[in-house]
């Protein structure tokens, strides 16, 4: 359910019907003027907009609230941001959050792209009885606010008594309407019929032809949509500080918690912001460029 | 939960009855593998759709006709509609839709606007575009609740560096947190913040999307580059613009995390005089705070059928556009 997943913003957005049917490849599209220097400070301040507050994290972890608001306020920081980082830790169990988190956003990631690729194959490419209707049942899911299901969740998770298990996030989260969307709509055009044909000529089961057909085709879309959802599932809030507590909590929850006023220290929170925060960004940056790709192809399809 | 079975038809009998199949009319040939294999392949997703989207919304549509205690679920009372009509007579609720629709507001439509005029300009020819791209595209990697944290930090009353900043050029302290409309365009701060870039990005593919030649002959007529963006880049864009303000939309109406977080505190109040509850904290807090189950899911209801509302509504205005352009 996308719903869980994240805000449908984050969700919905990249497969969106967004398209111009006339997208062409080759030199033609777009257009292609050179950049005035007006673009580039604009460009560079906008960058700059952007980046700023997490370098501040890292400064305000490391001074106290005297040295911060002092003028000039300070812009590096500096040594007590190890000590500050230690003090965060003890406040709340940040290295078993991360732990936790990679463990969720990979299980969920690896579940998520697998229905999705198998559903989405479904919808783009074979017939059946109402598929139709199902998939614009799927699609329909996108526009359900997360807050329409997480009661009876709860109640089905504390029936279980998987309050603080794992397992009641990555769950209910594994059902991504978007995932199915998108996959459907990268194999509807990526997938020629003939494969399919020569597959079944050829005398492959269905589930060999999957295997062995779909899925080499289907590897860059599916690399894209396990990086989205990686990244949507570390940041999921809503339903983690619902499922979970600071006794076994997610990055999310294990700063919810710091951000909820036990801690007074300003530069405590934010040293453990920026513990939480790191992994992920260091993934983002490694994988920035095909992130960006992944946006921008899924937002073209579609 | 008897919907949850491992029969894939049982998953797919539980959709409404079929209908013609959405899309663009696509040149189709004979489909291949007219068999059930179909129903095997969704089957997966459609039992946990089925297990933990499906049968949550149906349940939760049960709870809100009934009045039930987080403590003791079985002891739900039939109440009909009054825990809808109790939430259209309650003033928290009134405030939480009002404070959701100017932060909406407040941070969807600048949050469009500059990301359309960052797209134009990531659409020349830039050196180092992918730095540019990336870096905008960092606030979107980071989790509502780090932006929010440090976003507080910034906004802090005595030790924020905005504060501070504003101070040494000669004005007064702002008490951020405490007013409605300072707490409000704080809030709507963080929400552009995260999501500006990711929607330039959007249109930036969109804009590659448009063939050359429309510039070149809009060049050949003596447009301008400012006349060329009105006149053909914005209409090329118009359902890329639309799609974007249905899932922005989408994603105001269930704010949450910030107006939490925001306080520094935890309380799901929204500040002392609830100057920033929204509904999605206004939801939690009456489900999670106060334990009143059924009115909380009246209240998500009520978020859906926002949710509906509007989007029919911007669905009808496009067609209603589209139909005097022609």
């Amino acid at each position: 359910m996308t719903t869980l997943a994240s805000a449908p913003q984050e969700t919905v957005s990249v497969a969106g019907p967004v398209a111009t049917p006339r997208r062409r490849r080759g030199r033609r599209a777009g257009k292609v003027t050179a950049a005035g220097p007006l673009t580039y400070v604009l460009l560079g301040l906008t960058a700059l907009v952007s980046v700023f507050p997490l370098y501040w994290t890292a400064v305000a972890a490391s001074k106290t609230n005297a040295e911060l608001a002092g003028t000039p306020p300070p812009f590096l920081p500096d040594a007590d941001l190890f000590t500050n980082i230690g003090r965060a830790m003890e406040e709340a169990p940040i290295g078993l959050a991360i732990v936790n988190s990679v463990v969720v956003s990979s299980c969920i990631t690896v579940g998520t792209v697998l229905c999705s690729t198998l559903a989405g194959f479904a919808f783009a490419k074979l017939r059946f009885r109402g598929n139709g209707a199902l998939l614009a049942l799927v699609v329909g899911t996108m526009m359900v606010p997360t807050q329409l299901a997480i009661i009876p969740l709860f109640i089905l998770i504390a029936e279980l008594q998987w309050v603080d298990h794992l397992q009641a996030v990555v769950l209910p989260t594994l059902v991504s309407a978007f995932g199915v969307f998108f996959m459907r709509q990268f194999l509807s055009q990526a997938l020629p019929d003939e494969l399919l044909e020569a597959a079944r000529v050829d005398g492959a089961s269905t589930l060999r032809t999957f295997w062995s057909v779909v899925v080499p085709v289907a590897r860059p879309a599916m690399a894209v949509l396990a990086m989205l959802t990686f990244l949507t599932a570390w940041n999921d809030f809503f339903w983690p500080i619902i499922a979970l507590t600071t006794d076994n909590p997610t990055v999310q929850v294990a700063l919810a918690g710091l951000g909820g006023g036990y801690v007074p220290d300003t530069a405590v929170i934010m040293a453990g912001t920026l513990i939480g925060t790191l992994p992920v960004l260091v993934v983002f940056v490694v994988l920035g460029k095909q992130i960006v790709g992944g946006i921008m192809q899924g937002a073209v399809k579609g | 939960m008897t919907i949850a079975s491992d029969d894939p038809r049982v998953a797919a009998a539980a959709a409404p009855p079929p209908a013609p199949p959405p899309g663009p009319p696509v040149r189709r040939r004979r489909r291949l593998t007219r068999n059930r294999w179909g129903y095997a392949y969704v089957a997966p997703f459609f039992v946990l759709f089925a297990c933990f989207s499906l049968y949550p919304f149906l349940y939760t549509a049960w709870i809100s006709l009934h009045e039930v205690r987080l403590s003791d679920i079985d002891g739900a009372e039939f109440v009909g509609l009054g825990n809808y009509t109790a939430l259209l007579q309650n003033e928290f609720f009134w405030n939480a839709a009002r404070n959701t629709l100017t932060i909406g507001v407040l941070s969807t439509v600048p949050q469009l606007a500059m990301a359309l005029g960052l797209a134009h300009l990531l659409n020349y020819k830039l050196r180092g575009r992918t730095f540019y791209r990336v870096a905008m595209l960092m606030p979107y990697a980071t989790s509502i609740a780090a932006a929010t944290l440090v976003f507080a930090q910034l906004f802090g009353h005595d030790y924020g560096l905005i504060n501070t900043l504003l101070e040494a050029v000669g004005f007064d302290r702002v008490d951020w947190e405490s007013g409605t409309w300072t707490s409000q365009f704080a809030i709507s701060v963080i929400v552009t913040w995260r999501w500006t870039g990711y929607n330039a990005l959007i249109y930036l593919a969109a804009m590659q999307a448009i063939p050359g030649d429309l510039y070149e002959a809009a060049t050949l007529d003596g447009a301008s580059r400012w006349q060329q963006f009105l006149h053909v880049t914005i209409p090329a864009l118009k359902p890329t613009i639309l799609f974007t303000i249905v899932v922005s939309t989408i994603g105001a109406v269930q704010l949450f995390g910030e107006p939490l977080l925001f306080s520094g505190n935890g309380m799901t109040s929204g500040g002392v005089s609830n100057q920033y509850q929204t509904l999605g904290l206004l939801m939690y807090d009456q489900g999670w705070t106060n334990f009143h189950l059924g009115q909380a899911a009246a209240t998500a209801w009520a978020m859906f059928l926002i949710i509906l509302v509007v989007v029919g509504g911007y669905a009808l205005l496009a067609r209603r556009r589209a139909r005097a352009e022609r």
